[in-house]
């Protein structure tokens, strides 16, 4: 056992934490107000390799592919310690889509399009879930039907990460729906295409800064050198990048938490009530030893899964716990936080009400907390 | 960075389990039952070298690491709680400051010795009027021409029945800031009774006993560490006794789990397995990602350990999420079993007494928060990492 971080990837974090501290937190407000990121931000978030974590340097991404998940995981730590939203952009560009593409694509697919997306030049989106489908993944309705070589796709996504500044999508759609989740092939879109439509943004608890949005699409035509994977294994590659992703929710709840915790101590170190800071009463001691705690606990469940996946190990089950227990932690940590700021908590005056709007989404995207139970015990009653 | 055990550890760690499903676990509803340990228990983990696993082999021990001997407590504390807490009280708390704070006199007299489980070790700090606060302790310690004399009572003295090699805490200059001194005492010297045994609520066939110190004269070189240091030492030595109790609760709870798993799968009712329900399933799911955080915890405190690193805190959190989290597990546990649970036919009932203890000794759950948010708020970068 070792429970040091890799030398480089520490230097990393440090180097992250800075540019979080300098270039994030002072806009973190406005930008959760205003439902917006500037595009400057993703060039620099691109220009700090941020954008290319998961993908090998061959095709423009990192330079430490050894330590991905690692790595991405601190990454998601120390951007979600300031914005959520902004975690949440890198989190699905790498999490969601360049890694369906890394999984799954082809070589012509990564030539095309993975240095792009790679340097934040483009920016990445993927979508599954629908209007009708969310837990229920495969019960999706959007159509694929043959077009000569091609596919004409039809339908509606929902809920698309990136959806307003992506350039390229990987959408989930059906080209045999009798046969169920086999019957589901990944295609790349691409924002120009014809007949394809970004909806509105919607208006959300948290996140706030991340846009999510509908996809409509009306007989859009994707080659076959559009189809990424092979043909009706669209959602069995699709679990493979969920189970991965899940990681990256689970290191982005702990930047909101570390997020709560700091800015709780230093506020119970500075506030005076009944003649001491509040720092001194045990009631406020002990939720202070509670969030650390547990904040400890989900870090290292999210590094033990991460490099399970960068030594190529079946992490799915630590995936699934780490995700659990690290998402609902940040949304106790958050209440506690605002809980020990008092009035001012609940004011945006203070960051910690909007850790806490952001940490909800943890346990509802990528897999809510519910589904990562069943998978959970469902994985604990199958081993026996 | 990485969270696996080495081939070695895992090379013990198998040997450990076949032992454990072999001796321990099959009669530990009978030492719950006849709160005992069978005749020839301690012989038999003495001969696997349980008593010295990470004593280094110049003084007797297994010469094995910290993490290898932190995970022998967790198999045992899973094969049976009462057994875990002997062998961990034994390291943590007698062999461990022994190592840390004796001279290479004490080291040669004890070690050997304790290694091999020819002795066992205890600890005495706990007095009747003094539990988390310590340092109020009034046994004292008078120097003398013959040596140091021993009068008070102490109690709660985890393996006092089986012990011969005690780690007592009592005061030697009462006006003094630093008034307490360690001594490593002889349970056959004279002066010094075993007084009463508790009954209690779980890890029954553990002893806690009450020790009576009457004009108990011990040499001179039974001082352990510095005159007047001897809460440092009792501090220093709980930090590492708090990842053992950590070991004992994940051990406790895993069994909690594979026992509910078991009855989740073959239970049939409204003609499905019970493990079919979601309710059931959320249980399971809770338990397996509580016990995974606490397990993780746990290493990392040991491994600091290990490594030299500061690392009390840590344990702290350690052994407050395990304890908690045991107390939880178990509870589940139960509630999977029904009706069963609350009997003594089935195993989870005793599991949720013998993990009742862990958030109470070597120091509660209160007074791990307290230790947890006196660094927090006194150096705030800590929280960052
Ligand atoms: C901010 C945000 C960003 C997102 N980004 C993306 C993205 O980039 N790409 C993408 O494809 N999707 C994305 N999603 C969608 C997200 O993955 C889904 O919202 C999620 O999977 C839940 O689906 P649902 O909302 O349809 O809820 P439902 O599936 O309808 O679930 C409703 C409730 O029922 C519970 N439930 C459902 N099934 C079961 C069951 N079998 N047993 C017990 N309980 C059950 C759920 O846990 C939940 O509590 C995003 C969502 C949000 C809010
Ligand atoms: C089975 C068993 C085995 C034991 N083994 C040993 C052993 O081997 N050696 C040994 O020396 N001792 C041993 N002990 C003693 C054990 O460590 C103490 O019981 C424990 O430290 C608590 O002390 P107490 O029982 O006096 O409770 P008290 O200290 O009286 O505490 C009572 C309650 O008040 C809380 N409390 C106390 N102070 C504070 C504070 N400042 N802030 C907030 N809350 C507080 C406590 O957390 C607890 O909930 C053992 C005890 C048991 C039951």
């Amino acid at each position: 056992m070792d429970f040091e971080l890799p030398e480089e990837v520490a230097a990393f974090r440090d180097t992250v934490r800075k540019f979080a501290a300098e270039r994030i937190r002072p806009h973190s407000r406005q930008w959760d107000r205003d439902q917006t990121l500037p595009d400057e931000l993703v060039t620099e978030l691109g220009q700090l390799g941020l954008m290319g974590l998961l993908t090998p340097e061959e095709y423009g991404g990192s330079k430490h592919p050894e330590h991905g998940y690692l790595l991405n995981a601190v990454v998601m730590e120390e951007l979600a310690r300031q914005d959520g939203g902004v975690a949440l952009l890198v989190a699905a560009h790498n999490g969601l889509c360049l890694s369906h593409l890394n999984l799954a694509g082809s070589e012509e697919q990564k030539k095309k399009y993975l240095p792009k997306l790679a340097s934040g030049e483009w920016v990445g989106a993927w979508g599954l879930t629908e209007p009708a489908s969310g837990s229920d993944a495969a019960a999706l309705e959007t159509r694929a039907v043959r077009d000569g070589d091609g596919w004409r796709l039809t339908g509606h996504k929902m809920f698309i990460t990136n959806g307003a500044r992506a350039r390229v999508y990987v959408v989930m759609a059906k080209t045999e729906p009798e046969k169920g989740p086999k019957g589901i092939s990944a295609f790349i879109v691409e924002r120009e295409d014809e007949g394809f439509v970004v909806g509105a943004k919607e208006d959300k608890l948290g996140i706030r800064a991340s846009d999510t949005v509908p996809l409509d699409l009306d007989n859009v035509y994707c080659g076959p050198e559009d189809l990424v994977g092979e043909y009706n294994k669209g959602y069995a590659d699709a679990l493979r990048v969920l189970e991965r992703g899940r990681i990256g929710i689970g290191a982005l709840s702990l930047g909101l938490a570390r997020g709560c915790l700091e800015e709780s101590i230093a506020y119970a170190n500075g506030r005076i009530a009944f003649g001491k800071p509040i720092a001194a009463q045990q009631a406020i001691q002990f939720m202070l030893a509670d969030m650390a705690t547990e904040l400890e606990a989900s870090r290292l469940l999210v590094w033990d899964a991460a490099r399970s996946l960068d030594l190529g190990e079946d992490a799915r089950q630590k995936a699934s716990i780490a995700k659990l227990f690290a998402s609902e932690m940040a949304t106790r940590a958050g209440l506690k936080a605002i809980q020990i700021h008092g009035g001012y908590g609940y004011t945006k005056d203070m960051p910690v009400e909007r850790y806490m709007r952001d940490a909800k989404l943890c346990e509802i995207g990528e897999g809510s907390s519910e589904v990562q139970r069943i998978l959970i015990a469902r994985h604990l009653l199958e081993a026996k | 960075m990485d969270f696996r055990f080495t081939d070695d550890q895992l090379a013990m760690r198998d040997v450990v389990r076949d032992f454990c499903n072999e001796e321990i676990a099959p009669k530990a509803a009978w030492r719950d039952e006849t709160h005992s340990f069978e005749d020839d228990l301690i012989a038999k983990l003495g001969s696997l070298g349980l008593f010295g696993t990470y004593v280094p082999e110049a003084y007797g021990g297994s010469g094995q690491d910290y993490i290898t001997y932190v995970m022998t407590v967790e198999e045992l504390s899973r094969a049976c709680g009462a057994t875990g807490i002997l062998v961990s009280a034994h390291h943590s708390l007698c062999v461990d400051p022994i190592l840390h704070f004796g001279t290479e006199e004490q080291k040669h007299k004890y070690l050997p010795k304790l290694s091999s489980g020819e002795w066992i070790g205890c600890f005495s700090l706990t007095e009747p009027g003094s539990g988390s606060d310590a340092g109020a302790a009034r046994c004292t310690a008078k120097e003398t021409g013959e040596g140091w004399v021993i009068n008070g009572t102490k109690n709660f003295v985890t393996n006092g029945r089986e012990a011969h090699v005690i780690v007592l805490f009592a005061v030697t200059d009462p006006t003094s800031k630093h008034r307490m001194s360690a001594f490593i005492v002889e349970k056959d010297t004279p002066g010094c009774t075993l007084g009463k045994l508790e009954t209690k609520l779980g890890i029954k066939a553990s002893s806690t006993a009450e020790l009576i110190f009457e004009n108990c004269v011990v040499p001179h070189d039974a001082l352990l560490g510095e005159r007047g240091r001897g809460l440092n030492v009792a501090l220093a030595t709980l930090d590492g006794g708090r990842i053992g109790v950590a070991a004992q609760a994940v051990g406790i709870s895993q069994a909690a789990l594979d026992f509910a798993v078991d009855y989740a799968n073959t239970r049939v009712q409204f003609n499905q397995p019970i493990g079919r329900f979601q309710a059931i399933q959320w249980k399971l799911a809770d338990m397996a990602t509580n016990l995974a955080a606490a397990r993780t915890l746990m290493y990392r405190a040991a491994w600091l350990k290990q490594n030299k690193q500061p690392y009390g805190p840590e344990a702290a959190m350690a052994k407050l999420f395990a304890s908690e989290m045991s107390n939880r597990v178990t509870d589940a546990a139960i509630q999977v079993y029904g009706g069963y649970g609350y009997c003594a036919d089935y195993p989870a009932e005793r599991l949720m007494r013998d993990a009742r203890i862990t958030e109470l000794y070597e120091g509660t759950s209160e007074i791990q928060r307290l230790v947890i948010a006196r660094k927090l708020t006194q150096e705030p970068a800590w929280a960052a990492r």
